[in-house]
């Protein structure tokens, strides 16, 4: 695992803060993502983790805080974006708690549409697609190539031309981060990329995920219940509850830390419960499916 | 035990039971009919002479009514018992037939163009048929233009009619005021037709569904009514007249033509047939059609196109993606505006007179049937919906007042059978397989 004193600093997250109304989401989080890491942040239900992910993608503007993009030798302000611009000129790509695939397009369809600004740059507002000039045609080839390379990745060449509402649950899981690495982020956001995954699914969603990090080199903040992916392949682990950090560290420190576990838990069965260590199993999907909650 | 033999006794017990559902469900339709049918068929207004009104009753044919949708409604609730899903079994025939269609897809559509091309020349064609076949081709148009918007991009336009106006309207204005030829107009009505989009799209980016829909429809209305009410330029409800005809490249279609000016059928040395200009008129909304149907098969395979779909399936994931949902909706706006627009400057020509009358909220109610009932998004559907709603009417001119019956039980049949329209397959834009082959 690359340390985060070697790594170069990707995202830094600055006292980030999310009011609605008099509902206090996030308060006052700061936390930094790696270029090479895959960094977590976990937490109990309601703990405020997708409201992060929402300030991050410009789905919400947050009261208070500073997001500082780190990219290509210049600092960008993401809560000052417009949010679509997010993903094209930051680099952040995200996925969804519930699958938001382009249901009624295929496979290949939906990983083309998430290269769409590349394309409608070579289209010349689409005058160049129109006439079909050959500029335009190499993008289009290049397009579909790098779809078929990540298709490769994730195991659904065979099925690309099928609708994307045909494939079971966890192909369309894995399509979704696809979709999202076509943009080329520096980035990936996924929120709970293994709800819904069975032990196998999610051993190769780890693999997957530990094979971007190495060849991409992109960053990768990741939200997740299941413990055995969290413990498994972060770098570093962030603990929300409450929309407060109540941790930060390596996994290991994480598991250790008594807050974390007065977080899950709960306070007054922590003295009962501590001995068992709960959270060092790591592995095991029973304990992931308690803990998380 | 108990709860086994208890569920076994319900089977046993069960199917006579099954139908009364099926009969009180007819009954109650057949009730409806009957309330629907007391007051438009069972009282009949005549004249007692004298320019007074009376009554006259018909109950019998109230019963009639009632009798009919009981039946009908019986026999589909039964065929849809005896063969479980509908679905599979019901329709097994149209959607066979759909899915031929589909492989078929080239053939079909070569077919189509050529009878569409030799249609004047056939031996049993008449002038008639020919001015049928071009109301059809700008239905046909205004469909494959509206596609574009609620197929595509899966925004509800109930106000489409306007930009029909605005197209139709342009032209008036141009030939009135300026002199404009058709030939000169027609850009105009698409540029003015589409910044009409454009403009009523901005207010409506947020809104979606039956929002989008009201919104629209009361676009639709705003524009009719200021045709209806700004009379000093408009007309007013009186309209404009005397829009010039198209010609065939500076010929005129004329028996006779000022000095120095040559005509078609001199040009050609033809007899003079008023059948030319209905003949060249068919041909000119062909034409337009035909591109109208290229360009939008040919920008639903490009970046613009592809969004547009994506945006009908999930816009959040579009703004996750980077894509502007601003410029993706106003773009469609605009495009599905513009062949409107074209379309109306072809109406104009035609007709030769426009007024407000001419774009009412029935028209784009037709045009949605026609995009609804052909199948979202399909352009052959649009096609065969726009020759079963326009000319279904017009062939059932024989049987007088009951041609509307046809029209309406013809809409619940496509309904009942296809409920996603006649062709609800789509056709990806692009596949890994051919991709390969290239």
């Amino acid at each position: 695992m690359t340390g985060s004193e070697t790594a170069a600093p990707l995202l830094a997250v600055e006292h980030l803060t999310m009011r609605f109304g008099g509902l206090v989401a996030v308060d006052d989080v700061s936390f930094t993502a790696y270029r090479g890491e895959i960094t977590a942040i976990i937490g109990p239900n309601g703990a405020g983790k997708t409201t992060v992910f929402n300030c991050l993608t410009g789905f919400y503007r947050p009261t208070a805080g500073r997001l500082a993009m780190h990219q290509g030798g210049e600092i960008l302000r993401l809560e000052r974006i417009e949010g679509f611009r997010i993903a094209r000129r930051a680099g952040v790509a995200r996925t969804f708690q519930n699958i938001r695939l382009f249901a009624g397009m295929t496979v290949l369809e939906n990983l083309i549409v998430a290269q769409h600004n590349r394309l409608m740059k070579a289209s010349v507002f689409s005058l160049a697609g129109l006439l079909g000039l050959p500029r335009y045609r190499a993008a289009e080839r290049a397009a579909v190539e790098r779809a078929r390379y990540w298709l490769d990745r994730i195991g659904l060449t065979d099925r690309a031309d099928w609708l994307a509402a045909a494939l079971p649950y966890g192909a369309q899981r894995r399509l979704e981060i696809a979709r999202a690495l076509c943009t080329g982020p520096a980035l990936l956001c996924l929120d709970e990329p293994a709800a819904g995954l069975n032990p196998r699914e999610s051993a190769e969603l780890n693999e997957l995920l530990l094979g971007v990090r190495a060849e991409e080199g992109i960053g990768i903040l990741l939200i997740e219940h299941d413990m055995s992916v969290v413990m498994g392949i972060s770098d570093h682990v962030v603990v929300l509850d409450y929309g407060r950090k109540i941790a930060d560290g390596t996994p290991a420190e994480v598991r250790a830390d008594s807050e974390v576990i007065k977080a899950y838990l709960g306070e007054d069965d922590v003295e009962e419960l501590a001995p068992l260590r709960p959270l060092a199993g790591g592995e095991g999907g029973a304990h992931a499916t308690g803990v998380g909650g | 035990m108990t709860a086994a033999s208890g569920i076994a006794s319900g089977q046993a017990a069960r199917p006579p039971a099954l139908w009364a559902p099926i009969l009180k469900d007819a009954v109650l339709a057949a009730l409806v009919a009957v309330l629907l049918a007391l007051p438009l068929v069972g009282l009949q207004t005549y004249d007692i002479g004298g320019g007074a009104l009376g009554i006259r009753t018909h109950f019998d044919w109230v019963a009639l009514a009632g009798a009919t949708v009981f039946a009908g409604r019986l026999a589909l609730r039964v065929v849809d018992r005896l063969y479980r899903s509908r679905e599979q079994r019901g329709s097994a025939v149209l959607a066979r037939l759909a899915v031929w269609g589909s492989r078929q897809m080239l053939p079909i559509t070569l077919v189509g163009i050529g009878f569409a091309v030799a249609l004047p020349f056939l031996p049993f064609s008449s002038r008639y048929l020919i001015d049928l076949g071009t109301t059809v081709l700008i239905y046909v148009m205004l469909g494959w233009g509206l596609n574009v918007v609620v197929g595509l991009a899966g925004l509800l336009d109930l106000g489409y009619v306007a930009f029909y106006a605005v197209g139709a309207y342009t032209f008036g204005l141009l030939a009135q005021d300026l002199g404009f030829t058709f030939w000169e107009a027609l850009p105009f009505s698409g540029l003015v037709a589409a910044s009409f989009g454009v403009v009523l799209g901005f207010p409506v980016l947020r809104l979606r569904g039956d929002y989008l829909a009201i919104v629209t429809l009361g676009f639709g209305e705003i524009i009719r009514i200021v045709l209806l009410n700004w009379a000093p330029v408009t007309g007013g409800p009186n309209g404009i007249g005397e829009i010039p005809r198209p010609s065939f490249f500076g010929l005129p279609f004329a028996r006779s033509a000022p000095e120095g000016v040559t005509t078609f059928h001199q040009f050609f040395g033809l007899e003079f047939s008023p059948d030319h200009r209905v003949i060249f008129l068919y041909f000119v909304i062909l034409a337009m059609a035909l591109v109208t149907n290229l360009f939008t098969l040919r920008i639903r395979r490009l970046p613009v196109g592809r969004a547009w779909e994506a945006l009908r399936e999930d816009e959040v994931a579009c703004r996750a993606l980077g894509i502007n949902p601003t410029t993706v909706k106003l773009s469609a706006f605009a495009i599905g505006a513009m062949f409107g627009g074209f379309a109306g400057c072809f109406f104009a020509t035609r007709q030769g007179f426009i007024s407000p009358e001419s774009f009412t909220f029935i028209e784009s109610a037709t045009i949605l049937a026609i995009v609804v009932l052909g199948g979202m998004g399909s352009q052959m559907g649009v096609v065969l919906a726009a020759i079963l709603l326009v000319s279904l009417p017009e062939f059932g001119r024989a049987l007088a007042e009951f041609r509307m019956l046809i029209f309406g039980a013809a809409m619940v049949g496509v309904m009942v059978w296809r409920p996603r329209g006649l062709i609800s397959h789509r056709e990806p834009t692009l596949r890994l397989g051919t991709v390969r082959v290239r």
